[in-house]
């Protein structure tokens, strides 16, 4: 059973919260996620809903306490942007470390300074190597989605460990879309009860949980981390496709948008991605062979399916919402051109910085970009290895 | 309250075979606790000696369930597994709807004066029913002996260096305990292990509040304070006859009880002297300084009996 309504982004992650009725929120406000913490403070007071929400004093607090919360066997949740994650940074290590299986809504906004509070994706790529599988959503209703399936893969066995469930502040989070619904009675089924095989509530069997970790196991510890992620990659998609049996919609580690017969394609996360679509459309009417691939898990990163999906593209243009200041390129980039790198294909690649700060882009700039990318598959050079698109320099 | 043939017989929620240096006063503070705690307790640490000297993996010394998150959010962290508590013990999971815990966080000064000061106001305002023990022994132990907001004035530490133009930390001790009651919780009190029918009588009440408590516990460092090892508890003493550590209650911000007055309040040099840390303070030219330290105490401690009312 599922319904049509119209929701934000931010409306449909509070909704799925409720739904999903953890044990445990703990959260703090910030732009652009506070109404999720907002509505979802509502449905509490309301009696819609037990969860014990813990209204803590910051955003590093807001972890800590679900990293408290979660040790104990509860499920929980919180949900932050930009300085708030930062803010989190140093236990958003430890909850991936002590092996959480957290959730948590990370509603994309631009890291200071100067402040801003508009979307990209500096904050999300702040975490990024913290241990935390991220999932990125093009829309509300994969918001929605991910928030759904995150619960299922942070705390199943072979996994244990946390999911940031991305959407992009404004452009997401506060534009309203038609979305579908999944009945309560069906999210429940879905997914379950949370029964952990330690906690520290368990009276019989007492744990201590983040002792010290010297030279002679930390790094193994590591490594049991890097091997959760490694298997989480199985249980992403086994849970994605249970996930189509339930709603219809069918998810994997990425999208391909035209891309089994394109000659040169755009990769790109987040909203930009329905950009890319539209853009697409109109140049595949032209008989231009261009295509997308829409990265939806980012951590793990998919990089031999990636690399079997370009294989046969001669030149693919990389969209980073984030600078990294290597002078080469952003985050994605950087990933990207290292899994090709023993590629046997001879994909030829180009960076393309855009929307900083929630700079906006429009059909007719990705339209741009494609023009790009196809000037270097006519002339065989690449002028520019990294494009800022969209700034006046 | 327990007697102390009770008490002895309770002991054991924290093992021996820890690794605090000799002397150490957060060892004695941590078992005269959990031997008050009638309840399973969860142990939430901030880091810090206690933390990294009871916890090498694979080793514990907890016989509790514990949990060290950071440095600064052993507040938080323990607020979260309380409200996990209440919440689960609703939705009747794990057998938990008969079951009672004591929640009890444990920070050094540094961890909670200093860094962990805003996680521990947080929890402490949302009204948690968490007990939170700082074990205060004056400076950051851990890290090698730097000064902290709890460090008393004149102290030589490796930040606050008695040198030849500076004679040592040159501010007061942060007053966290009047701090804390300020956030009128239920309890707050401070205590210490050389009078431990005191402390285990505090614990016990603080337990017992159905709210958020706080006890400020005086912890003594053999290392920092360069005192002999085995005269750790006398020291403590000292400390309370002088009246550098008073001891008294406060419940719900206002209702403050002196527990102890000593008959003769000692003078303050008969504190300082002992521990090497002051030495400096000893020569000629900083005696004004022990005078600057004899008033401030003697100032709080009347500041303390007229709030207890027992001066006008």
């Amino acid at each position: 059973m599922t319904k049509r309504i119209a929701l934000t982004g931010n409306e449909a992650m509070a909704l799925v919260m409720k739904q999903i009725n953890p044990d445990v929120v703990a959260a703090y406000p910030i732009t652009p996620q506070t109404e999720i913490v907002q509505i979802f403070s509502q449905f509490v007071a309301d009696g819609e809903i037990d969860t014990e929400f813990v209204t803590v004093e910051s955003e590093h607090s807001a972890m800590s306490a679900v990293i408290g919360a979660s040790a104990a066997g509860a499920r929980a949740m919180t949900a932050t942007s930009a300085n708030g994650l930062a803010l989190m940074w140093e236990v958003v290590y430890i909850a991936a470390s002590c092996r959480l299986p957290i959730v948590m809504a990370v509603v994309n906004r631009a890291l200071s300074g100067p402040i801003n509070i508009h979307c990209d994706h500096s904050d999300a790529m702040g975490m990024r190597d913290s241990g935390w599988i991220q999932l990125f959503g093009e829309n509300a209703q994969e918001a929605y989605d991910n928030a759904l399936m995150a619960v299922r893969i942070a705390e199943h066995k072979d996994v244990m460990l946390p999911v940031a469930v991305n959407m992009d502040g404004f452009i997401i989070s506060h534009a309203v879309e038609n979305i579908e619904i999944v009945a309560n009675e069906d999210v429940r089924d879905f997914v379950g009860e949370y029964n952990p095989e330690r906690y520290l509530l368990d009276v019989q069997n007492p744990i201590t949980v983040g002792p010290v970790d010297l030279q002679d196991f930390y790094f193994e510890h590591k490594r049991q981390q890097v091997e959760a992620m490694k298997k989480a990659k199985n249980v992403i998609q086994k849970i994605a496709d249970e996930f189509v049996n339930l709603t219809g919609r069918k998810y994997s580690f990425f999208e391909e948008y035209y891309l089994d017969d394109a000659e040169i394609a755009l990769v790109a996360m987040g909203s930009a991605a329905g950009t890319a679509k539209a853009a697409i459309d109109e140049l595949r009417e032209q008989g231009i062979k261009v295509g997308l691939l829409k990265l939806r898990v980012f951590r793990p990163f998919p990089a031999e399916e990636i690399v079997r999906a370009l294989s046969h593209i001669k030149v693919v243009g990389v969209m980073d919402r984030a600078e990294s200041f290597n002078t080469m390129g952003g985050p994605l980039f950087s990933d990207m051109r290292s899994a090709m790198y023993d590629g046997e294909a001879n994909v030829r690649m180009i960076n393309i910085i855009y929307g900083l700060g929630g700079r906006d882009i429009t059909v007719t700039d990705i339209k741009n970009i494609i023009q790009k990318v196809k000037d270097v598959n006519n002339t065989g050079k690449i002028e520019n290895l990294v494009i800022h698109y969209g700034v006046r320099e | 309250m327990a007697t102390l043939k009770e008490l002895s017989t309770r002991a054991g929620k924290f093992s021996g075979g820890h690794r605090l240096c000799p002397g150490c006063g957060a060892g004695i503070i941590v078992r005269q606790v959990l031997a008050a705690a009638k309840n399973p307790v969860v142990v939430a640490c901030a880091t810090g000696c206690l933390e990294v000297s009871s916890t090498i993996y694979p080793y514990t010394a907890w016989n509790t369930s514990f949990i060290h998150n950071a440095f600064e959010n052993a507040a938080a962290t323990i607020s979260g597994v309380e409200a996990a508590y209440r919440s689960l013990k609703r939705r009747k999971k794990f057998g938990l709807e008969d079951q009672e815990f004591d929640f009890i966080a444990f920070g050094g000064d540094g961890g909670t004066y200093d860094i962990g000061f805003q996680s521990l106001s947080g929890a402490m305002e949302r009204g948690h029913k968490i007990l939170y023990i700082c074990y205060d022994n004056g400076a950051y132990m851990n890290t090698g002996i730097q000064r902290s907001s709890a460090t008393p004035m004149g102290a030589n530490t490796t930040t606050s260096p008695a040198g030849k133009k500076i004679p040592g930390k040159t501010q007061f001790k942060k007053e966290l305990t009047d701090v804390m009651a300020a956030h009128y919780i239920p309890y707050v009190a401070q205590a210490a292990p050389s009078n431990w029918k005191d402390l285990t009588r505090k614990v016990e009440k603080a337990l017992s509040i159905d709210g958020p408590s706080f006890i400020n516990v005086l912890s003594v460092c053999p290392r920092g304070w360069r005192t002999p090892e085995e005269k750790g508890l006398e020291i403590t003493r000292t400390a309370i006859d002088t009246c550098f550590w008073p001891l008294f209650e406060v419940e719900n911000g206002t209702d403050y009880t002196i527990n102890y007055k000593p008959k003769n309040k000692r003078p303050i040099e008969e504190w300082l002297k002992p521990q090497g840390r002051f030495k400096h303070l000893f020569k000629p030219e900083n005696k004004h300084l022990i005078e600057k330290i004899q008033k401030h105490i003697d100032n709080r401690w009347e500041m303390l009996l007229r709030r207890a009312g027992e001066i006008d």
